[in-house]
């Protein structure tokens, strides 16, 4: 398949390709990504996150929709666990998105978290540019939605959007101070819920706890089934964009993020590379079995392993 | 192959009975392929939609409607016609054995029918990918 | 119920012989299984005896046919009074067609009439909508419009013959129909005598055939209710299903809870519409499956009917006794038969029909061998109907009431399933309800649970499907299957055209907008839905209309 010509074309089934390749680290995919590069910024990134059953697919679907009223195009990428014991995956957000579908202008993409310590691939930051790359206006991230996950799409997204969902009971006390502040905008889903009340309530006061005195981050009541309240939630995310661009934090957090994505880059090609010089001789082996026997400590042995890289320089 | 293949698990029809495309999903998990999941009443134009999207490399669908004639060959159809003709099909449910040489022609690569165990379609899939 | 000094005599005696005779046998010859377990996964035992139910007290647990808690049946005398209905459930392409086999079964001594209706309609959609392609006639009859029915019921008299239809989501549409069909005959609603299934929640479990939304559905099925309850009074409203939540998957005490549960969460509706108890519970009735182990499924029945007994006593006050009795209908189980050696499946379903003989259905459907391939052939259907008919008259087991009663082993299982379906029930109003159980996915997935559990077990060879994976044999595909002509969904379409040139169009179009009026209000729908069939306003307007007020279910799925 032509990626090139059918990224010029804007076809869909070439930048499903070019994702797929991206996933399976096929290095000819990041040159078409550097050749592109230049294209990527204008897509506006929203993460959604939130915890399990709060209805992030739901609304999801809804605020595409209301991305296509506006004539605007709309990439979804959907974020489901892998086994850790199979390797496989189950990835079902796409069918509360029936409707969007075989609407020409979104694209939806269903990606396990293969492994990913961090519950966000590296391969989402490598679909999210193609998505720019294609032309998508908005490009909503749905993440797995428990631990390491929020964190993370923190450093990707523009705007970091939580749905929380009233029954939780203890559960909003144990979603941590650290999980709360990375939302920038907060959605109690199902609100017509008992205890809907009283979650937006502890979300009020844990905002109250950190003390933000810039940005205040809204708390909207919706059920996103019935489409009611997605309009407020999209005028408050449209309002986060409008501060972080007024007070010159968008730039500032989108250079964050950029750090963040070159210092990973760096990391993952550094250790690949003395993966990669110690294949043979299976360095790491022989360290590991001497720690393990006490003649080496893990410290000294780390570094031992870095030595690799000054011999290969050596040469 | 080091990567997980990719399925798509389709319900095409009005059909409501999703038992069989459950448990075969889920084998196919624990045997380690990224299952895609349509969900009910699937369209032949909603299912080759996914499946271009998600770029898998298995469309594989479950009818007991008795309406595969009409649909299955339609899913066929249009995929070669959206550049999808390197995606294996194969699908399962009541299908008589004589509808099956038909559908095969119709570029359907197998049929599971009622007592195959998951192991079999999971072993198929894996062998017959177009794709490494 | 037994003498103290007794049981300890006995209880002795019994650990005497484990650790004498059958320590010997076991050190010989260890037993088939590490353990037995009934499909619902609890223990079955080497043997029962009098301690295992040691404290049956026989007239509060058992009692008497036709008195509370109802176990051992719900009429006085049951099967030496009537034998159950024998009532196949059949129904294919068109109306003429079906009607034909209607016929024929009712010669060969069928009791009652099941309909089957096409997907299509039973989703709302008229033979000509886009979705319909290919799914016209194909598992169950077409019916567009009132004129459909009218063939469909063309010389079967309807105040002689109980009907009952497998209709859901649009079972509204329907009885209004079949109303209107009676009305031609010169038959009062008052003679009508039959069923709806009309039980959208376990189409939202297990069925998938929902077209609205969770509470516009219920407001339609408390409409019926009500409607019935004044107009209909021999209709029974509502056939709470759990036999397509077997056939999902689930064991049977899930079967039996889920059903249940969502008999509560009916009552509770028509209860908050406004209805008083004892005004519809008499005209509730539930349809359950007859699956292979013949003593569980005898146990199961038993445990439904004592536990809703209670149900209806003490959650919900009823009064009128009738409001207490679990009637219901059977089907054997589908999802047991091959399509290996299909004749194995004839056996099969004996054995179901036994059980839910034994068990008191007050009707039931037997499968035909061609399950697992295609609706049945005439011949096929025949020998499922003349293996209720055998067993009615040549085995005994309908000359006497619940025969299997007191034996040791059924009356613990039926103990046991009561138990264990109580305490799932118990967790689902600690959800909120059946409506709000099935939004959280709670009983899907403990459905899909037991169907993948089960999968392994047979995949593994743990549990053995004769024929399937033991005693396999190499086998030609088999001949003279039923085939549905795909000219079908051209004729429905062909009616369909004429039907719209010659029908009031002016009349139909005031119906449909006074429906839709009441629909956006909470007027009870059902004069309307029949005011629009009798101007043959099709299904897929009636319902089209119904859509755009109610809007569509959406699928929440959970894996």
């Amino acid at each position: 398949m032509d990626i090139r010509a059918g990224l010029s074309s804007g076809s869909k089934r070439a930048a499903a390709r070019l994702i797929t390749m991206i996933e399976n680290g096929d290095p000819e995919a990041i040159e078409i990504i550097k050749e592109n590069y230049h294209k990527t910024g204008k897509a506006r990134i929203i993460g959604i996150t939130g915890p399990p059953g709060a209805g992030k697919s739901t609304v999801t679907d809804k605020l595409a929709k209301l991305v296509r009223k506006q004539g605007k195009k709309a990439a979804i990428i959907a974020v489901d666990p892998t086994s850790p014991f199979s390797g496989g995956a189950i990835l079902g957000d796409r069918i509360r998105m029936s409707d969007l579908n075989t609407d020409e202008g979104v694209f939806i993409r269903s990606m396990g978290t293969r492994g990913a310590l961090g519950g966000l691939s590296k391969s989402v930051h490598g679909a999210i540019k193609v998505m720019d790359i294609f032309g998508y206006d908005y490009i909503f991230v749905e993440t797995v939605g428990v631990g390491q996950s929020e964190i993370d799409i923190v450093k990707i997204a523009d705007t970091v959007l939580m749905v929380m969902v009233p029954g939780l009971g203890d559960d909003i006390q144990a979603i941590k101070a650290g999980i709360m502040e990375i939302g920038d905008v907060f959605a109690v889903n199902k609100s017509d819920r008992e205890g809907a009340e009283k979650t937006a309530t502890e979300i009020e006061v844990m905002l109250d706890l950190n003390g933000m005195t810039e940005y205040r981050p809204p708390v909207k009541n919706i059920i996103a089934k019935d489409n009611k309240g997605v309009e407020e939630l999209w005028e408050a995310i449209e309002g986060h964009y409008e501060y972080m661009v007024s007070s010159g934090n968008f730039n500032k957090r989108r250079e964050k993020a950029i750090e963040t994505e070159v210092l990973e880059i760096f990391k993952q090609n550094l250790l690949d590379k003395v993966m990669r010089l110690q294949k043979n001789t299976e360095y790491l082996s022989g360290l590991i079995i001497k720690v393990f026997k006490k003649q080496m400590d893990p410290y000294t042995a780390a570094l031992e392993l870095a030595n690799i890289l000054n011999k290969e320089e050596g040469k | 192959m080091n990567r997980p293949i990719r399925v798509l698990v389709a319900k095409p029809g009005l059909d409501g009975h999703d038992r069989g495309a459950k448990v075969v999903a889920r084998a196919m998990r624990d045997a380690g392929m990224e299952v895609i999941y349509t969900g009910l009443r699937q369209t032949p134009e909603q299912i080759v939609e996914a499946a271009i999207q998600e770029d898998v490399d298995c469309v594989s669908m479950s009818i007991l409607s008795g309406a595969h004639n009409h649909l299955f060959p339609k899913v066929v159809k249009l995929l070669r016609e959206k550049g999808g003709e390197d995606i294996l099909v194969v699908g399962g449910g009541v299908i008589p054995e004589e509808d099956i040489p038909g559908l095969k022609e119709a570029g359907i690569a197998e049929i599971f029918t009622p007592g195959t165990p998951t192991g079999v379609t999971i072993d198929f899939i894996t062998k017959n990918i177009k794709r490494n | 119920m037994y003498n103290k000094e007794k049981l300890d005599a006995q209880k002795a005696e019994r650990e005497n012989w484990e650790k004498n005779k059958i320590a010997k046998t076991l050190a010989k010859r260890p037993e088939r299984k590490a353990e037995f377990t009934s499909t619902s996964g609890f223990e079955v035992k080497r043997l029962y005896a009098p301690e295992d139910i040691a404290d049956l007290d026989y007239n509060e647990d058992l009692s008497y046919p036709g008195e509370f808690p109802y176990t051992r049946g719900v009429q006085p005398t049951m099967y030496r009074g009537k034998l159950w209905t024998m009532r196949q459930y059949a129904g294919f392409a068109t109306a003429e067609e079906s009607n034909k086999r209607y016929k024929y079964l009712l010669e060969q001594g069928q009791t009652g009439l099941s309909v089957a209706f096409d997907l299509p309609t039973q989703i709302g959609y008229d033979s000509d909508h886009p979705l319909s392609e290919g799914e016209v006639g194909k598992v169950g009859v077409a019916i567009d419009s009132l004129k459909d029915m009218e063939i469909l019921f063309d010389g079967i008299p309807l105040d002689k013959v109980s009907t009952s239809m497998t209709i859901n989501a649009p079972a509204s549409v329907l009885l209004a129909m079949y109303i209107a069909v009676a009305e031609k005959q010169g038959v009062t609603p008052d003679k009508l005598s039959g069923t709806i299934q009309n039980d959208i929640l376990k189409e939202y479990i297990a069925r998938g055939t929902y077209i609205f939304p969770t509470e516009p559905s219920m407001r339609l099925i408390t409409n019926i209710f009500e409607y019935c309850a004044k107009h209909v009074p021999k209709w029974n409203t509502i056939s709470i299903s759990g036999y397509h939540i077997r056939e999902a998957g689930s064991t049977a005490v899930q079967e039996v809870a889920f059903t249940l549960a969502d008999g509560i969460a009916y009552v509770e509706a028509a209860i908050k519409a406004g209805l008083d108890v004892d005004e519809f519970a008499p005209r509730l009735s539930f349809f359950f499956n007859a699956h292979n182990d013949l003593l569980e499924e005898v146990a199961k029945f038993r445990a439904a009917r004592r536990l809703w007994a209670k149900i209806m006593k003490e959650r919900f006050n009823a009064k009128d006794p009738k409001s207490l009795m679990l009637r219901f209908h059977t089907q054997t189980g589908g999802s047991t038969l091959t399509a290996q050696q299909p004749d194995n499946n004839i056996v099969r379903v004996a054995i179901q029909t036994l059980a839910a003989v034994l068990g008191g259905t007050q009707s039931l459907h037997t499968n035909s061998r061609d399950e697992a391939l295609a609706l049945p052939t005439e011949d096929s259907v025949r020998i499922a109907l003349r293996t209720q008919q055998i067993v009615a008259y040549e085995s005994g087991v309908a000359d006497t009431i619940d025969p299997l009663a007191g034996s040791y082993y059924v009356e613990s299982m039926t103990n046991e399933i009561e138990k264990r379906a109580a305490e799932y029930i118990a967790k689902i109003d600690e959800l909120g309800g059946a409506p709000k159980a099935i939004e959280r996915g709670f009983i899907q997935q403990e459905i899909q649970d037991s169907a993948y559990k089960y999968q392994k077990e047979v995949e593994k060879g743990e549990r053995i499907v004769v024929g399937m994976n033991k005693f396999q044999i190499e086998e030609s595909a088999p001949k003279g299957l039923l085939r549905v002509d795909p000219v079908v969904g051209e004729m429905q379409k062909e009616k369909l055209k004429a039907l719209r040139a010659e029908r009031n169009n002016n009349k139909v179009e005031e119906s449909l907008a006074a429906l839709r009026k009441a629909a956006e209000g909470d007027e009870n729908l059902m004069p309307y839905i029949l005011t629009a069939v009798k101007e043959y306003a099709t299904l897929g307007e009636i319902c089209g209309v119904l859509r755009e007020v109610f809007g569509e279910y959406q699928q929440s799925v959970i894996l």
